[in-house]
């Protein structure tokens, strides 16, 4: 690592947690239902949202109602946005003409975005138009994640509540997270991207004459458009002349700020955040990259508020911290060092002069730190924007993001969905403890029994069973096969990075997989319905069991957990369950990989 | 159950009015009067031509211009219709013999030349419109830009450096030339 990395990694982490305290308390007064400012400027539009849906903010619900609430509104969610993907063709703001979307890739991208996945089979200016893009994915992202931040609020008032029925009003969390949380930071933040050069505007692309017209060999298509092969099989081409450059624009900004906050990651053009346009500067780049974890790291301090014992949420935070930090170290040696072309004649030490290491697939404006640093950060929370192709990481670099997603999106994780996984590890974490020495677990003054033991297995068994079942499938039939793009033990990388992104719902991919087949939309998009739903119920069933519990004194048996020695439990039960879980498949592809290489 | 649903639609379409429309178009209106450049793309326009955007490369490949990263797009490189990378493993025997390609053109071009070739002049951005080259890539290129132009080389060193942007702050990013802008530097002299 360079002096200046250390410098930018070091200042990134600082600025990160500096804001969580802050942050953190204004959200704990917003779920709380305490005075805010936003309530002057937006409090009608929440009263509205409450009349034209007919709910009375008042009433509070049990865990069945919030959960069948959230499923329904999630339901008709997924609906919409396949509806208006089916339907673009015909429908208005479509200036590039674009078709409607094939009926697989539209339920594979109404689940991605409705799940807060996220994950693209499609290349975003050239299929979606910007009525879509606006309506379907604008929408479910902020929807998607305000209703993470509503579980995970729930979950929380499970642990603070004793001997309660209810755990709150899925409407009233969905809507107050979204007007009073998620709208008014995307909207700075937008205007703050545009400052920078991210693009906003509904004109149609733009088209300019190049400088210097470059020779290109196009390749030959027939009437269907289809191209034409020569006699080798190979396709025909013919020499051309470069003239004129077509610039994708359109109302970007809007949509990359709420994709950063929500740990959505859908990017408005194909490269993501490697696209000049969705991210051209230093300073937008640290941005986008602060905006990945910090409503997810504030989270923790609400938790603790919520509690009322904030060392708890810095507990949880400072576990999250330390596994990050200890990644992110090795995929930046791994990306700067790694020791690439060299027989070629290249060199690739850094310097002044240049950034040096890995630079396939990175931007220059953004060098090795940045990439590494926003590679970490966006499979740790289940982000999934990319600035950078981890497809074309070197082995070792490309299994940190891999494993981070691995380890189940609680490492800060989603907004909302990465706190409830990891209070879901600190129950097992108290239970191991309490084994170790024979007492009945407790965490927060709650009594950890049968059934909370079960709800939190589930909830860590089920993402990995669809990853490695996925994967399994995926290399064993040719429709699975037919997709990998880098050849050998690379490719099987290819395919377990794609279902652990999508039953993870993390959304990034090694991105060579060619995954716009029915196969890949189909079976990527079942691993993501079950792989937010079928963890989210069996954490409001927890937050449903705990509310009613008494809350039990503490005792000289009773484990503290916010201690350092309890940070390191769950720091260890994280590492240790995703290391079980995932070594044997990790050591098939990129382990082998590296030591191949 | 039935009002749950109702609630479900209800509540579904005033968030699109309210995050899909609203925030969008007011986005947008903001933008268009306080950014309006940015906002449009940073297009460069020269004698009432408009001749690129600031953010997005081009290709070159002649000895006369500095080059920029080789792009990955399809059917031609520097495609800003359609962004992409070539997602190829460092791994990759396909990969390795690209890099050789590139560097033995960048050779072709410029015989006398045997230092080695930075790393970022060789290997395709993420975007496959990347503006930028490192300025040891810039330098790299400057002893064949003068030679072709029959320019003297301080001159040629002293539009590299006046295209050579710092880090922010001295500290966040990277170094880097804006190669479309010096290239529009040079056609002008």
């Amino acid at each position: 690592m360079t002096a200046n990395g250390v410098l930018q990694l070091v200042f990134y982490m600082v600025v990160l947690l500096v804001l969580a305290k802050p942050l953190g308390a204004y959200m704990a007064r917003v779920y709380e239902g305490r005075p805010i400012v936003l309530d002057r400027v937006l409090g009608w539009l929440e009263r509205l949202v409450y009349r034209a849906s007919g709910v009375t903010p008042e009433l509070e619900m049990g865990w069945k109602t919030y959960a069948l609430t959230m499923l329904l509104f999630n339901l008709a969610g997924v609906l919409a946005a396949y509806a208006l993907q089916r339907l673009q063709g015909v429908l208005p703001l479509n200036p590039a003409a674009l078709g409607a979307v094939s009926p697989d890739s539209s339920f594979n991208t109404a689940v991605s975005f409705a799940t807060n996945t996220n994950w693209q089979g499609y290349g975003g200016e050239t299929t979606m138009s910007y009525l879509t893009q606006m309506l379907a994915l604008t929408v479910q992202n902020f929807v998607s994640a305000a209703t993470g931040m509503a579980v995970a609020v729930a979950l929380i008032r499970g642990f603070a509540r004793r001997s309660a029925e209810t755990i709150g009003n899925f409407w009233v969390d969905l809507t107050r997270t979204t007007l009073y949380i998620l709208l008014p930071l995307s909207f700075v933040f937008a205007l703050v991207l545009v400052s920078q050069g991210v693009v906003q505007t509904f004109s149609p692309y733009a088209k300019v004459a190049v400088v210097q017209p470059t020779e290109y060999d196009e390749p030959v298509t027939d009437k269907d458009a289809k191209p034409v092969l020569d006699e080798k099989g190979q396709p025909k081409t013919k020499k051309s002349t470069l003239t004129e450059q077509v610039i994708a624009v359109g109302p970007a900004a809007s949509q990359i700020a709420i994709k950063q906050l929500g740990t959505n990651g859908g990017g408005f053009f194909n490269v993501n955040s490697a696209h000049p346009f969705e991210n051209p500067t230093p300073l937008s780049n640290f941005l986008e990259l602060l905006a990945i974890l910090q409503i997810s790291a504030a989270l923790c301090y609400t938790f603790g508020v919520m509690v009322g014992d904030t060392r708890q949420g810095w507990a949880v935070l400072a576990a999250m911290t330390v596994i990050f930090v200890a990644l992110l170290v090795v995929c930046v040696v791994a990306e700067q060092n790694g020791s690439v072309f060299v027989k070629q004649g290249v060199d690739h030490t850094a310097s002044a002069l240049q950034s040096g290491g890995n630079m396939e697939g990175k931007e220059v404006r953004f060098g090795i730190a940045n990439s590494a640093l926003w590679a970490t950060a966006t499979t740790s929370a289940s982000n999934g924007s990319v600035n950078s192709m981890h497809d074309s990481f070197t082995p070792i670099g490309g299994l940190v993001p891999m494993w981070l997603i691995q380890l189940g999106e609680v490492i800060y994780g989603g907004v909302g969905s990465g706190l409830y996984g990891m209070l879901m590890f600190a129950i097992i974490a108290v239970f191991v403890a309490g084994l170790m020495v024979g007492r009945t677990p407790e965490y927060l003054g709650k009594k950890i029994e049968s059934y909370e033991m079960k709800m939190s297995s589930l909830v860590i068994l089920i993402t990995p069973a669809l990853v490695l079942i996925g994967t399994s499938i995926g290399v064993v039939t040719a429709a699975g096969k037919a997709g990998i793009a880098n050849p050998g033990i690379h490719g099987f990388s290819e395919i377990l990075y794609a279902f652990s992104s999508a039953s993870n719902n993390n959304g990034s991919a090694f991105a060579g997989l060619s995954a716009n087949t029915p196969f890949y939309n189909t079976a990527l998009g079942l691993c993501m319905l079950f792989g937010r739903y079928w963890l989210a119920v069996p954490v409001l069933a927890i937050a449903g069991a705990l509310a009613r519990k008494k809350i039990v004194p503490v005792g000289a048996g009773t484990l503290p957990t916010h201690t350092p020695l309890f940070v390191g439990l769950l720091v260890g039960v994280v590492l240790l369950v995703g290391a079980l879980t995932f070594v044997p498949a990790l050591a098939l592809g990129p382990i082998v990989e590296h030591l191949t290489w | 159950m039935l009002t749950h649903v109702r609630a479900a639609i209800a509540s579904l379409v005033v968030f699109t009015v309210v995050t899909g429309v609203a925030y969008p178009v007011l986005v947008t209106l903001i933008a268009q009067l306080v950014f309006p450049h940015q906002a449009n793309g940073s297009l460069i326009v020269k004698g009432g031509k408009t001749v690129g955007s600031t953010l997005i490369g081009q290709p070159f490949d002649a000895p006369t211009y500095f080059w920029g990263r080789p792009s990955a797009t399809s059917p031609f490189g520097y495609n800003a219709g359609s962004s992409g990378a070539s997602n190829l493993s460092p791994t990759n025997a396909d990969l390795v013999k690209s890099v050789q390609g590139r560097v033995d053109a960048l050779r072709a071009a410029d015989p006398g030349n045997t230092a080695p070739v930075p790393v970022d002049l060789v290997t395709a951005s993420g975007s496959g419109l990347d503006p930028h080259i490192s300025p040891a890539a810039a330098l790299y290129q400057v002893g064949r830009v003068a030679k072709t132009r029959k320019l003297d080389e301080s001159i040629v060193h002293g539009l590299v450096a006046q295209h050579t942007e710092g880090r922010l702050f001295g500290a966040l990013g990277e170094p880097r030339v804006n190669v479309l802008e010096l290239n529009l530097a040079l056609d002008s002299r």
